[in-house]
């Protein structure tokens, strides 16, 4: 970052009218105060307080390194539920805590569009803060560019964390086998119907929320209850139905989930409905997916179930031999489907 | 949600399908049509196929606006964009429908093109309303069910006097398809049909009365849920158990005799009828589709940017022509699932979610396996 | 033959506008096609209109008559 104290810079901050100009991401004082008060001085920790390119972190004695990365692009900024900035903090901690580690620290970049509103800009980083000091990841180190208007949409969030993954620990979507159990966490496609519900035309009012959440904490719980767990992924952009995908195919099984025991909102699937959408195609930022052996699956649902963000967890189906690893659903109504992978953009229906 | 749920109760769908196990003949095979798209997708959504008996057969018919739209309609709403700069705006559905050049609306607005997706023609009314500098083009597809929001829009944009609005119309009409169907040269065993739900709001059940009587085939008008679907099947066994040939109402909650004479009338106030239209896959129908009357050809498009159709054909091997009218399965299309599938869609019918490719790719190819 | 969704209607507001209701979720949508909606009725809406007012009575009707289908044994009987 190479911010310094830098005293003999006369103006402070216009929180209230001030606009990210070019000169904030050129890297001269503008930027090093920008970075001192809007970013460091928010986040703020020892790593940070270095002030060196890169953080100076203790290395792990044991065990072995997860690292995971993710772009934020999210529109709009603001939504029901949280932010663009809570985001991207609880977004690469699951990421990073899915594979069995405890997240440590965490990178922030920032690409900044020219004009945007530096109170807006602050708000976000203070949401950041609290999510990072609430998860008990700091933001270690960062970077801050600023690009033309025109050339972005506002802010993009890069974020990267790091964890200590414990020797012995085995998570992978490789890991799926015939027989096991398939959980979900809570219910489906909160957050992406929180974001619709924002966009201008398709506006509909309700109170969805997003359920953006960082899950180390549950997940913590779950490895420590005693059960074999074999695969954790959060289903994100594209839903449940993308992510029970990948990991058939990963691992080389089908699967067959059943309609009546996926949890989904009354709110949500009104909304879906609206708009003609299925939510198992709709994203989630604060849910899990678990595989385990089948005699487990209780054991799993009864400490999701303990933890406040599994509380309405569900056991949703199994794992089969497959060839074609297909992803089968029992519907409500006592028939047979597919659920195929997404095809591009789950679009509003007409039809 | 009320009046949805109940319609799906899975144990109510057994008692029906158990009904209709008991109703159909063994010694018979039944195949009825669903016209409408939306019956298609409910068929594969819900797996209804599996409560059915192996002796009675769902046909898909040509209820889907999006398959039905030939190639060349999709080029001219991409040529208004790219060519003559306008918002082009559209449904959600069409958006990806394959036209010429390689090119879908999605990707002519990743070249560059303003085109936006609206889920509803007010929407587009409100863009020209918001930018008068800009011309703005909403591209009108859809059956009977979505043409008279068309109507309100273009009445909406004549009170406003505005200059910018124009519409693309692309509306076409649920009887001459049902007819070309029935017509068809090749003979398709068809015993009966399950209209369409919503257009049967607005038309009646009146419209469909000269298929019951003139060609012998019961006609059974279905709600949109499953449980629905289920009935309006069995009363069509029981039509042809009986030797009946009538118009049934099964959607009686939303639907009767005359349909909604407030809707027809703002369409009729601002439509009128096409000699002929070219619909993919059942060719020029005549009187089958709709254009602004001339009192309303200010906000015509077509004439405000001399845009011209120009047919396209289809991919050689594309099959979407014999699906549409029922003769073919999807399975029997060389290029299903291999060249064309819902990614990479070579026809209509792989496109939009109704389609019968589509359905079948996306919900029911594991029957295949 | 369309996407249609049957919402209640929650709030009228000016012009042809009104406010419908799904489990929770609102829309405003356009009454500009259908005559005498009151607040209370359910209509069923498709691409941001109103098409047609739901009837209760009938509804409730083809329900009881999938449920009675659903209890008849295996002897037919004519209905």
């Amino acid at each position: 970052m190479g911010a310094t104290g830098m005293r003999d810079y006369s103006r402070p901050l216009d929180l209230k009218n001030g606009r990210v100009e070019m000169a904030h991401g050129a890297g001269g004082r503008a930027m090093a105060h920008l970075i001192e008060t809007l970013f460091a001085r928010r986040l703020g920790n020892e790593w940070l307080a270095q002030g060196d390119d890169g953080a100076v972190l203790p290395a792990p004695g044991h065990g072995r390194l997860v690292m995971a990365t993710d772009s934020h692009v999210v529109s709009p900024l603001f939504f029901p539920g949280g932010d663009i900035g809570c985001l991207s903090v609880h977004g690469t901690i699951n990421d990073v805590a899915v594979m069995g580690a405890k997240p440590l620290w965490l990178s922030a970049a920032f690409v900044l569009e020219e004009g945007f509103p530096l109170g807006d800009l602050a708000r976000i980083v203070d949401s950041m803060a609290l999510s990072a000091k609430q998860a008990g990841v700091p933001v270690v180190t960062g970077d801050t560019k600023v690009v033309e208007r025109g050339k972005g949409d506002g802010v993009f969030i890069t974020t990267t964390g790091v964890g200590l993954l414990p020797a012995g620990r085995e998570l992978s979507g490789r890991r799926a086998q015939p027989g096991d159990a398939i959980l979900v966490s809570g219910t489906l496609g909160d957050h992406g119907m929180a974001i619709m519900a924002g966009r201008d035309n398709l506006g509909f009012e309700s109170p969805i929320v997003s359920d953006t959440a960082a899950l180390h904490g549950l997940i913590e719980a779950l490895l420590a209850c005693g059960a074999e767990l074999h695969v954790l992924r959060d289903p994100t952009r594209g839903g449940l139905a993308t992510t029970l995908n990948e990991i058939a195919r990963q691992s080389g099984v089908g699967m067959l989930i059943q309609e009546k025991a996926l949890p989904v909102s009354p709110l949500v699937a009104a909304a879906c409905e609206f708009l003609g959408l299925d939510p198992l195609y709709v994203a989630n930022e604060g849910k899990l997916v678990a595989i385990c052996t089948e005699n487990d699956a209780e054991t799993l649902l009864s400490a999701m179930r303990k933890h406040p963000l599994g509380a309405q967890a569900a056991i949703i189906g199994s794992v089969h031999e497959d060839p074609q690893h297909f992803v089968q659903m029992a519907t409500t109504l006592g028939g047979k489907r597919i659920v195929d992978w997404l095809t591009g953009d789950q679009l509003p229906r007409i039809c | 949600m009320k009046y949805i749920d109940e319609f799906r109760d899975g144990a109510l769908a057994m008692g029906l399908s158990e009904a209709i196990r008991r109703e159909a003949k063994p010694e018979r095979h039944y195949h009825f049509m669903e016209f409408c798209g939306g019956h298609t997708h409910a068929i594969s959504r819900y797996g209804v196929t599996d409560l059915l008996p192996a002796n009675v057969e769902m046909i898909h018919g040509p209820g889907c606006p999006v398959c039905v739209l030939p190639i060349g309609r999709v080029d001219q709403a991409i040529r208004l964009a790219l060519e003559n700069d306008v918002i082009l705006c559209a449904y959600g559905d069409c958006l990806r429908v394959p036209a010429s050049g390689g090119l879908s609306l999605l990707r002519a607005k990743a070249t560059g093109g303003d085109i936006r997706m609206v889920y509803s023609s007010a929407d587009a009314v409100e863009l020209a309303r918001k930018h008068p500098e800009r011309q703005v083009v909403f591209f009108a597809i859809g059956f009977e069910t979505t043409t008279p929001p068309t109507a309100v829009a273009i009445k909406q944009a004549a009170a406003l006097g505005l200059k910018n609005f124009s519409v693309l119309c692309c509306h076409v009409l649920t009887p001459p398809a049902m007819m070309a169907i029935l017509n068809a040269p090749e003979r398709i065993a068809i015993e009966g049909f399950v209209g369409p739900a919503h257009v049967s709001t607005v038309i009646g059940s009146r419209p469909y009365e000269p298929f019951a009587e003139q060609y012998g085939k019961p006609v059974v008008i279905a709600g949109f849920e499953p449980l629905d679907v289920l009935q309006a099947i069995r009363m069509l066994i029981r039509q042809v158990n009986d030797g009946r040939a009538e118009v049934e109402n099964e959607f009686t909650r939303a639907v009767d005799r005359d349909g909604n004479r407030k809707a027809q009338a703002l369409v009729g106030e601002v439509f009128e009828l096409r000699e002929t239209f070219e619909w993919r896959g059942l060719g020029a129908l005549p009187h089958s589709a709709l254009r602004l009357r001339p009192a309303f050809a200010g906000f015509d498009a077509e004439k405000r940017f001399g845009s011209v159709y120009q047919p396209v054909d289809d991919h050689k091997s594309c099959e979407c022509a014999a699906i549409l009218r029922g003769l073919k399965r999807p399975v029997e299309c060389k290029l299903f699932g291999n060249v064309c599938t819902p990614e990479n869609p070579v026809g209509s019918c792989m496109v939009s979610s109704e389609g019968a490719c589509a359905a079948h790719y996306t919900y029911g190819r594991y029957r295949d396996a | 033959m369309c996407l249609a969704i049957p919402a209640q209607v929650v709030e009228l507001r000016e012009g042809d506008n009104a406010v419908v209701d799904l489990a929770g979720v609102r829309k405003e949508i356009s009454l500009a096609l259908v005559d005498g909606v009151a607040v209370g009725d359910y209509v069923i809406v498709h691409v941001g209109y109103a098409l047609n007012k739901l009837d209760p009575e009938e509804a409730a009707k083809t329900l009881a008559l999938f449920a009675e289908i659903g209890q008849l044994e295996a002897s037919p009987t004519a209905h």
